[in-house]
């Protein structure tokens, strides 16, 4: 496509400064047309903190519900099926609804591109956020110092095919640093926001720069160096900043809400984009969560608006992108004394996307009474995290050797909720 | 990995074009099989380059004067100095440390107070009845309080990541410094893993790492293990018997006991009865294997070194009962005959009689300390960390040899190492990619940098990747060049070299270094020269200094002299004062970083990149700014 424009303009930099193009290195890029793969698209989103689940994907039908949140329950839906009201859960299907500040997820339902699924979560018994986050990146649970994230070890799964290496945006994750999920030996680009991943200095310092790494020995400072400015380059010619929301999106202004746009705009910018990565924070509600209005109703807001207004600015996109929530355990059944919940088990997350059997609510429900809890306080669980995160890399995004991604968990497909 | 692979054949392809250069052959180094058993009989590198070798290895880069003073004192000289720290005066570093009040404070009595206001303040909120309106029932004094030793508990993790790296910037001591940075890696901790980390870490740095940094790796093991930062990062102190085995001693349900000892005197009902409920928990079992498998797996014997699971397990037994005080009585290590169980257990072979206490754990230490996998793999990883990604074996079994010989004595494993032929090969000579900490510490120091009392400068290292005490995963940050090369560290790198350039990193004013403030109107060459010795151990390849040299030096073509220095951007944030505003400023970004953990990142703020300067506005540079921007940002700069 147009990448050996890009390439050929780099050179003509570096003879501007007075050196001769002869130095330069073909690169790997360089040496191949780059071609955005028009494949799958999927979206991590980390809910770091522990959301509560029973408040989120309110089972409204369960009969201890109400029994064990006597001040922060979501109210039952009002009768009327197709009203929607602030005060109260949005029916899903007579057994579930969802915490009203979701109500941008119910349109999504409707139309059958929105899962949810319930009592799901890690096998480990930890309640501590170090450790469940670590696994539930890792893909380990209960296996500390596992090296790389899930993530990352389905690009090495997937890292024989053509496409994959042609382009330095196949994984983005959208944080300061690369997350644990995608930390490993393949190469993932983590930035705070795409115009942060620029050189900072004038023009002809920048082809400077350029210059020394283009030159000198063949070796990995300078092949990675190389291909630094091959994608500084490619995403400034991209630029996917010009792609503005789109059907009417309106994304919040918030920080998670602006990394949902930029996403979308990688997406559209055609440049290879497979793993996307965010996580938004804010779920640790020990403390006054409130019910439909208040704390996690806030974060929920700001969640499912970021969310919707991505899954409407993609339209047809829709078709190629899977959308993965996730949370590193639940909180307990009960609420504790500060109107609030402590650490807890199972948790709820959510698959949206075009191959997504949406429009119900999955996974098997274990009840909330005293004997069905979790160590007699939290939801138990039903559904291993890595029995979804299975389905919907090999449904949706192709990965095979499941074993190698998620080692250790030997669970059958036959297992599977199917969602994609 | 493969791709990587593509990108190298690509590359030398490419390189048929005809340019060959002499550092190719050190720079591919990571790409070769390890060497050959035969071994070297003689140090490869030229007097001059073992001077600089040194400097980077076993020092943290040179300052401006540091290659001379080497050279007149004698390479090995020099190495054996260093090899005794505690006969090095370091006078400057000493009285700098003045600056980090809160770590010279007794941490057990701040990790109190922290516990304390917390138990209390839940209290008081619980006994309000508290509702979902709002914060009820805490007073505003109680809150303002309280926010007070929160903000206290997070400059804890702010002066101990700064001081570390002021350290390595200023310190005599340098190779005492590299072991430190060493072993704290080794014995990797996570600050983040809850509230007390933070104060246990200032005393696991102090007390525990740091007088055994060349000492007897035995007593440095033994220190981790009763270490309660230690002891709280891999679970060790909730580990206890099982339910189905002896117990030492039994439980005394009115005693204070455990982390939630002293708890149910002063709670509500409510609380109690969830305190109750983790009291059986605890009194059903619970062995927690995770000290004891990474003790083996990471600490000592290496993952390849020959135990089994139930090696892990017993190993654990043993160790059970190595446990911490309540935070609210300061921490501090305890051994609790409740908590440990009492069966036999045989470890590595030994059998550790039934009915002992905590000398089953101190055995444990003994036969792993002293077992010959522990030897090859701390030798090995000494190796790697000193001299190349592929450690020669042959070096290997030499130390590993002295690690066994002398009861694990580090100082003369490392003597072994760094005096050995191989340490001073051309293979090795400027072959091993630098940390994100080695390259903003190595710029600091050939800047000539005064070191930042301020968390800044540790914060710009977190944002190149490799934040101090934060690498969450037990087994620390890694040791290769591969797994520090990507494009976006690469990216930040530059952007850092320019910072640096661009006076925006504390301490380091470009117009004042010594050796290039006085070539500021000297010609470009001149100043090359300076930046190259300085900074880039004193030789680049034709085509580098072909770069270094494209570029005017306005200065030079006016005949202007030398400008008044530039007002530096840091000028609204001087180093070493208001440590208390600065702090509080400087932390938003390590707040940050807690919430991620605790609650995600901060759903409104963005987060700052620590490298943009007001208002973000790319540098601007010309004359020897250009050239040392250039440099700091080169391949050559990433490696040392």
């Amino acid at each position: 496509m147009q990448r050996r424009a890009f390439v050929k303009s780099g050179a003509l930099a570096l003879v501007t400064i007075g050196l001769s193009p002869s130095f330069l290195r073909r690169t790997a890029f360089g040496a191949q047309m780059m071609q955005a793969p028009k494949g799958k698209t999927l979206i991590c989103l980390f809910q770091r903190g522990a959301a509560d689940a029973l408040n989120i994907v309110v089972p409204h039908g369960d009969k201890s519900y109400y029994g064990l949140r006597p001040t922060i329950a979501i109210p039952r839906p009002s009768g009327l099926s197709g009203t929607i009201s602030r005060d109260a859960a949005i029916d899903l299907d007579g057994f579930f609804g969802l915490h009203p500040s979701l109500a941008p997820f119910k349109p999504l339902y409707d139309r059958g591109l929105l899962a949810p699924v319930h009592a799901v979560g890690s096998p480990s018994t930890t309640r501590s956020h170090f450790d469940a986050q670590d696994y539930m990146e890792t893909g380990t649970p209960d296996v500390k110092g596992t090296p790389d994230g899930w993530l990352n070890r389905y690009l090495a799964v997937k890292g024989t095919c053509d496409e994959c290496k042609i382009t330095p945006f196949r994984a983005v994750a959208l944080t300061q640093q690369t997350p644990r999920i995608m930390e490993g030996a393949n190469e993932v680009v983590a930035m705070n926001s795409l115009d942060e991943f620029t050189v900072r200095a004038t023009g002809s310092q920048v082809d400077r720069l350029e210059a020394l790494y283009r030159t000198g020995s063949a070796d990995l400072v300078h092949g990675t160096g190389t291909e630094m400015f091959e994608a500084v380059r490619m995403l400034k010619a991209a630029n996917p900043q010009k792609y503005l929301p789109r059907n009417g999106a309106e994304y919040p202004r918030s920080q998670f809400g602006q990394r949902l746009l930029q996403i979308a705009q990688l997406i559209k910018a055609d440049v290879g984009l497979e793993i996307a990565f965010a996580d938004v924070g804010g779920w640790d509600t020990h403390v006054n969560q409130g019910s439909t209005n208040g704390q996690l109703a806030g974060r929920l807001d700001d969640f499912a608006q970021s969310i919707a207004a991505l899954v409407t600015d993609l339209g047809d996109k829709m078709g190629d992108v899977v959308i993965l929530t996730m949370s590193e355990f639940g909180r307990m059944a009960r609420e504790n004394g500060n109107g609030g919940t402590d650490h807890g088990h199972a948790g709820a997350l959510f698959v949206i996307g075009g191959d997504v059997k949406g429009g119900k609510v999955h996974g098997k429900w274990p009840g909330l009474e005293q004997d069905q809890l979790y160590e007699g306080r939290d939801l138990a669980l039903t559904t291993d995290f890595r029995s979804v995160f299975s389905e919907v890399t090999a449904r949706h995004l192709g990965a095979t050797k499941l074993d190698k991604i998620f080692p250790g968990f030997n669970a059958p497909s036959s297992g599977w909720l199917g969602l994609v | 990995m493969k791709r990587r692979n593509s990108l190298l054949i690509v590359g030398a392809l490419g390189l048929g074009a005809g340019v060959t250069l002499p550092c190719t052959t050190t720079a591919q180094s990571t790409a070769r099989p390890a060497a050959s058993p035969a071994r070297l009989d003689h140090r490869e590198l030229a007097a001059d380059q073992q001077v600089i070798h040194v400097l980077n290895r076993l020092a943290f880069g040179a300052r401006p004067g540091d290659v001379q003073k080497i050279r007149a004192l004698g390479v090995d000289k020099w190495i054996d100095q260093q090899l005794h720290p505690e006969q090095i005066d370091d006078q400057s570093i000493e009285a700098f440390l003045n600056h980090y009040d809160i770590l010279r404070e007794d941490q057990g009595q701040l990790l109190q107070e922290y516990a304390v206001a917390q138990r209390d303040r839940r209290l008081v909120k619980r006994q309000a009845g508290d509702t979902t309106q709002g914060p009820g029932g805490v007073s505003r004094e109680d809150s303002m309080a309280f926010q007070q030793i929160q903000l206290k508990r997070r400059q804890v993790g702010g002066q101990l990541q700064s001081s570390r790296v002021a350290r390595a910037v200023i310190s005599n001591r340098q190779l005492d410094e590299v072991m430190t940075d060493f072993w704290l890696n080794h014995f990797n901790i996570f600050i983040q893993k809850g509230p007390p980390e933070a104060y246990y870490l200032t005393e696991y740095e102090r007390d525990v790492i740091r007088p055994h940094a060349l000492g007897k790796f035995r007593d440095l093991l033994e220190a981790v293990a009763k270490s309660p930062a230690m002891l709280f990062y891999l679970d060790n102190a909730r580990s206890m018997v099982d339910s189905t085995r002896p117990r030492l001693a039994s439980i005394d349900r009115n005693q204070r006991f455990g982390p939630l000892g002293g708890q149910l005197r002063r709670v509500d009902p409510g609380q109690a009865q969830q305190i109750r409920q983790r009291l059986n928990q605890l009194q059903n079992g619970g062995l927690n294997e995770n000290y004891g498998r990474e003790l083996l797996e990471l600490h000592t014997l290496g993952v390849d070194g020959g135990y089994t699971q139930k090696d892990v397990i017993n190993v654990a037994r043993a160790l059970t009962g190595w446990t911490i005080k309540p935070p609210a009585q300061g921490g501090g290590f305890i051994f609790r005959p409740q908590m440990h169980d009492a069966g036999e257990k045989i470890v590595l072979g030994h059998k550790l009689a039934a009915g002992r206490g905590i000398e089953d754990g101190e055995d444990v230490l003994d036969i792993v300390s002293r077992h010959p996998s522990t030897a090859h793999f701390i030798s090995e990883k000494l190796v790697r960390h000193f001299v190349s990604d592929n450690p020669p074996k042959a070096l290997v079994d030499q130390a590993a040899a002295v690690f066994m010989k002398t009861d694990g004595d580090i100082r003369e494993v490392v003597r072994t190492i760094v005096t050995s032929n191989e340490f001073f090969s051309q293979q090795a000579y400027r072959s091993k990619v630098k940390s994100p900490f080695e390259v903003v510490v190595s710029a600091m120091r050939a800047m000539g940098a005064q070191p930042d009392s301020t968390p800044r400068t540790a914060q710009v290292i977190a944002f190149l990747g490799e934040p101090i005490y934060g690498h969450q995963a037990p087994n620390g940050y890694p040791d290769t060049g591969d797994a520090w090369m990507n494009a976006g560290a690469i990216l930040n790198r530059i952007n850092f070299g320019m910072s640096v350039a661009a006076n925006r990193i504390p301490g380091a004013r470009i117009n004042e270094v010594p050796g290039l403030d006085t070539l500021l109107s000297a010609s470009r060459a001149k100043q090359v020269d300076a930046v190259v010795s300085l900074m880039l151990g004193g030789s680049v390849s034709p085509d580098t200094r072909a770069v270094l040299m494209s570029g005017e030096n306005p200065l030079l073509a006016s005949g202007a002299p030398a400008p008044a220095p530039a007002a530096p951007e840091m000028a609204a944030q001087p180093p070493n004062n208001e440590m208390m505003q600065q702090a509080q400023g400087a932390q938003n970004a390590r707040n940050a970083q807690n919430r991620r953990l605790q609650q995600g990142p901060s759903p409104q703020r963005p987060q700052g990149n620590p490298l943009a300067g007001r208002n973000g506005a790319v540098p601007q540079l010309n004359g020897i700014a250009q050239v040392v921007g250039l440099a700091l940002g080169s391949p050559e700069f990433q490696r040392h």
